[in-house]
């Protein structure tokens, strides 16, 4: 019975090791990237071109983030991302909270003051999530023109608005659904209206599913690419289409740590919330999935 | 004794519909409307500019005759298929790993799903910078003794389009990890408990009982999946721009480029359209599915 025990918590043992060597080894695979693309961005040019890949930098410098950042050549402007660091953060901090406070309206009504067709609605909401850019961009360009608001910020704002409803809408309605009708129900016979129902209830009550909304939005849109090709050129670009841009530059000796320390500045504010809120953010990505 | 409605209480019957049309106009415009706008463009002659005139399926019959589609599609069935696979299951053996009461948890899931916050520009950039065939992976190989390893596949038009499949594998498979696990997670574990008494292994637990119970799981993550598939296109731009030559061209830098680069809106509408159609077989099923569940089931 001993030895039997033995080789059972040997074998238990083995397996142990088996499962912690499979799920570093993935980390270790998942890492790398970022772990490159810090590296290669504090070395200098004659130390890339030398070999050096992988490894630490011997000579550690921030000459390239500083060049990514202010001077970095897009086109023939040499300005570095700066300016369409800032482009994001004009198009990406309206559109949130534009798609946020309208998707949170429209949850409300499609659950606590439903009417014939409004399911129907939701329906047709829903298929925008999962629309296919390219069947709309032609015409969305057209209409940005003649409403004066092709290759500018606001134009941007209105196109991430527009398609953000169908995700937001999404998830307010899925989270509403789960707050119990009697509530409002109640609080309508002491006599509150439609707003003051949702400020002064459904909205506090929301706080998650605010935050997980804000986030998803902030994600896709500072990521957004399509849109920001399609619709913008020269200056009024987002960071991403700047990043491209910086990237393909076909001109001179290749500067492979200016490309990384610009994507790794492209990559710092989604990083960042991702790091500040994952959680919200794995809720984000589910919903799609989960109904609720 | 029907006392008509004064119109502030009319007024409150009609405010949830008057709160909602600005976001159904909205969709209704932005989604149904240019659907159809782009319908229209891809039945006209329309080349530099739109033109609304009706030249019939004619546009459609251009686009089934150039090559460059035909590269098109080819790649999207091969990288769909792949990266489908690959990512369902590298997904699903993270999700089983991580359910084995690891220390820890929390900091792999983190490890394992922050490439989805990363644009795929970023994500591009940087693979195309690690599979560089003469700084990249492929050099620090070399360096450790082994000179003749060659892996050059980004610049191989035979292969580049499998670098793609790489990158996005990286990039999606920790969301389909975060799937499975959540509903992994939701498996009644007296159900596993029993089979351990009947005296099945672990492996034989998973693959038999644990894994046939994922299929809502599973349907989730090949759908979406799909949908990332077909949209794909910042990634391809960034890694390869469509080439060599036009290797690694998918349906959206087709589009793209035809509307965009070379004066073809007509053709650029017509495989808009086939993107679409393609899209809408997948999800509409999918969301009718859903929605229907939903009415009945709660």
């Amino acid at each position: 019975m001993a030895i039997e025990y033995g080789s059972a918590a040997r074998s238990r043992m083995i397996g142990r090791m088996m499962i912690y060597g499979g799920l570093i080894g993935l980390a270790g695979f998942y890492l790398m990237p970022l772990w490159v693309m810090v590296v290669t961005s504090l070395k200098p040019l004659d130390e890339i071109y030398g070999g050096s890949f992988i490894g630490v930098p011997k000579i550690l410098t921030f000459e390239a983030w500083a060049k990514a950042w202010s001077q970095a050549c897009i086109g023939t402007a040499c300005t570095g991302l700066k300016p369409y660091f800032v482009n994001s953060l004009m198009m990406v901090i309206p559109a949130v909270l534009l798609s946020t406070g309208i998707g949170a309206l429209n949850g409300y009504v499609l659950t606590k003051w439903r009417f014939r067709g409004s399911n129907l609605i939701f329906g047709l909401l829903l298929f925008g999530c999962f629309l296919p850019f390219q069947a709309v961009i032609l015409p969305m360009a057209q209409v940005l023109g003649k409403l004066g608001l092709s290759g500018t910020i606001p134009g941007l704002v209105l196109v991430h608005t527009v398609y953000g409803i169908c995700f937001t809408t999404l998830f307010f309605r899925n989270y509403f659904v789960t707050i119990p009708d009697e509530l409002t129900k109640a609080a309508q016979i002491d006599g509150a209206g439609f707003f003051r129902i949702f400020f002064s209830i459904m909205l506090p009550a929301a706080l998650p599913i605010i935050v997980v909304s804000c986030i998803w939005q902030f994600t896709q849109i500072w990521n957004d690419f399509l849109f920001g090709v399609s619709f913008t050129a020269g200056e009024s670009s987002p960071v991403t289409v700047a990043l491209n841009n910086v990237v393909n530059v076909t001109m001179g000796r290749k500067q492979y740590n200016v490309d990384m320390a610009a994507a790794m500045i492209a990559a710092l504010p989604t990083l960042f919330v991702y790091v500040v809120a994952g959680r919200y953010f794995v809720r984000g990505l589910t919903a799609g999935a989960v109904k609720g | 004794m029907a006392r008509r409605k004064s119109i502030t209480d009319r007024f409150a019957d009609w405010l949830p519909r008057l709160v909602l049309a600005p976001s159904l106009l909205a969709v209704i415009v932005g989604v149904y409307l240019f659907i159809a706008w782009t319908g229209w463009i891809s039945l006209s002659s329309s080349k530099m500019v739109p033109q609304y005139d009706f030249v019939g399926l004619e546009q459609y019959y251009r686009l089934w005759a150039t090559p460059r589609w035909h590269t098109a599609v080819a790649n999207l069935f091969i990288f769909s298929a792949l990266f489908l696979t690959v990512t369902i299951a590298v997904g699903l053996l993270m999700a089983i790993l991580l359910d084995q009461n690891i220390r820890a948890e929390g900091a792999l899931r983190a490890i394992y799903l922050y490439p989805m916050a990363l644009s795929f520009i970023v994500t591009g950039t940087a693979w195309k910078w690690i599979l560089n065939p003469n700084l990249g992976i492929q050099k620090v190989v070399n360096g450790l003794g082994w000179e003749s390893f060659v892996f050059n596949w980004i610049t191989q038009p035979d292969f580049a389009i499998y670098t793609i499949v790489i990158a996005a594998v990286w990039q999606s498979s920790g969301f389909a990890m975060a799937i499975f696990l959540a509903g992994l997670r939701g498996i009644d574990n007296s159900v596993i408990k029993a089979a351990q008494i009947e005296g099945a292994s672990l492996p034989r637990i998973y693959a038999s009982i644990i894994v046939p119970m994922l299929r809502p799981a599973f349907l989730s993550v090949i759908v979406l999946l799909s949908y990332i598939s077909i949209k794909n296109f910042d990634l391809v731009l960034a890694m390869t721009n469509g080439g060599p030559g036009s290797a690694t061209e998918v349906p959206s830098t087709f589009m793209f480029s035809s509307v965009f680069r070379r004066n073809q809106m007509g053709v650029g509408a017509a495989s808009a359209i086939m993107m679409l159609m393609t899209v809408a077989a997948i999800i509409v099923p999918y969301l009718y599915s859903e929605l229907k569940e939903d009415r009945d089931g709660h």
